[in-house]
């Protein structure tokens, strides 16, 4: 499977390794109102599309980047990859 | 008070050839590891211009300097120079790599050859072009890659991998030399 980074252009994915979705990103401020549940919910029930889904790939034997690689999770088609922003 | 007597990572493991290949170490004075502050990216490429005549490279690429340093990117913000020892540059972070990593030059016809059977690389001459330098594996090693001619590349390897380094490149080169003596 071949990931097309934005700045480097197509790369195998062996030197990648996954994270998960892109949705972890957003991680909730655990010392304000409400910690405990947006925390929950941040952590524990997850999605798992049959389609499109947004998720991080860490660039690791690479330049150290982190990407959001858009996979359609029943074909594997990769239709987009763009660099976390810091 | 002791003498210490410098070892390269390579003596007794390299120079080898096999085939139309050779691979030496590639021993710069120093490796140097440049690494610009958010928002001094184009600072420090003209203080590095002014220092060894080569800007900052592009993502990929490598740019070499009027003393015949080289400046290979490494990652984001970062590049490796090799050659004289770098002073420290306004704005970003300088470091001495030298003795960190082992450096390997192959030359030769097959060169290509046998690093495609190392490394996931797509380096199909049109694709990896002299003077493009990539992070990328070497087996199951971390390493810098860079094509500095048609048929010369260079590797980096941390400079604990430096014998297995050169083994899995020996065996690769092996695997070439004995494919082509059968095409015959």
């Amino acid at each position: 499977m071949l990931i097309p980074h934005p700045i480097l252009g197509p790369r195998d994915a062996q030197e990648f390794t996954y994270l998960g979705p892109a949705t972890l990103l957003d991680r909730p401020d655990g010392m304000a109102e409400g910690a405990g549940q947006a925390m929950f919910d941040y952590l524990y029930p997850r999605d798992n599309p049959a389609g499109p889904h947004r998720e991080l790939w860490y660039h690791e034997q690479g330049d150290r980047s982190w990407l959001i690689v858009t996979r359609d999770t029943v074909t594997h088609e990769i239709t987009g990859a763009e660099l976390v922003k810091p | 008070m002791a003498e210490l007597i410098a070892t390269h990572p390579f003596d007794g493991i390299l120079p080898i050839r096999h085939g139309n290949c050779a691979a030496a170490p590639f021993q710069p004075d120093a490796i140097t590891s440049v690494a610009p502050y958010p928002g001094q990216e184009a600072a420090v490429s003209a203080a590095l211009k002014d220092r060894i005549g080569a800007p900052f490279p592009a993502p990929g690429r490598s740019t070499t300097g009027a003393d015949g340093s080289l400046a290979a990117w490494s990652g984001l913000d970062q590049c490796f120079v090799f050659g004289p020892a770098l002073d420290a540059i306004d704005g970003a972070a300088v470091t001495d790599q030298s003795d960190a990593w082992a450096g390997i030059e192959i030359v030769g016809e097959d060169a290509r050859e046998v690093l495609a059977r190392l490394s996931p690389l797509d380096l199909r001459p049109g694709v990896f072009e002299p003077g493009h330098t990539a992070r990328s594996l070497i087996g199951h090693m971390p390493a810098l890659i860079m094509r500095t001619g048609d048929a010369v590349y260079l590797l980096l390897v941390f400079r604990s991998m430096a014998a297995t380094a050169a083994h899995e490149i020996e065996t690769a080169m092996k695997g070439v030399a004995a494919r082509a003596s059968l095409a015959t």
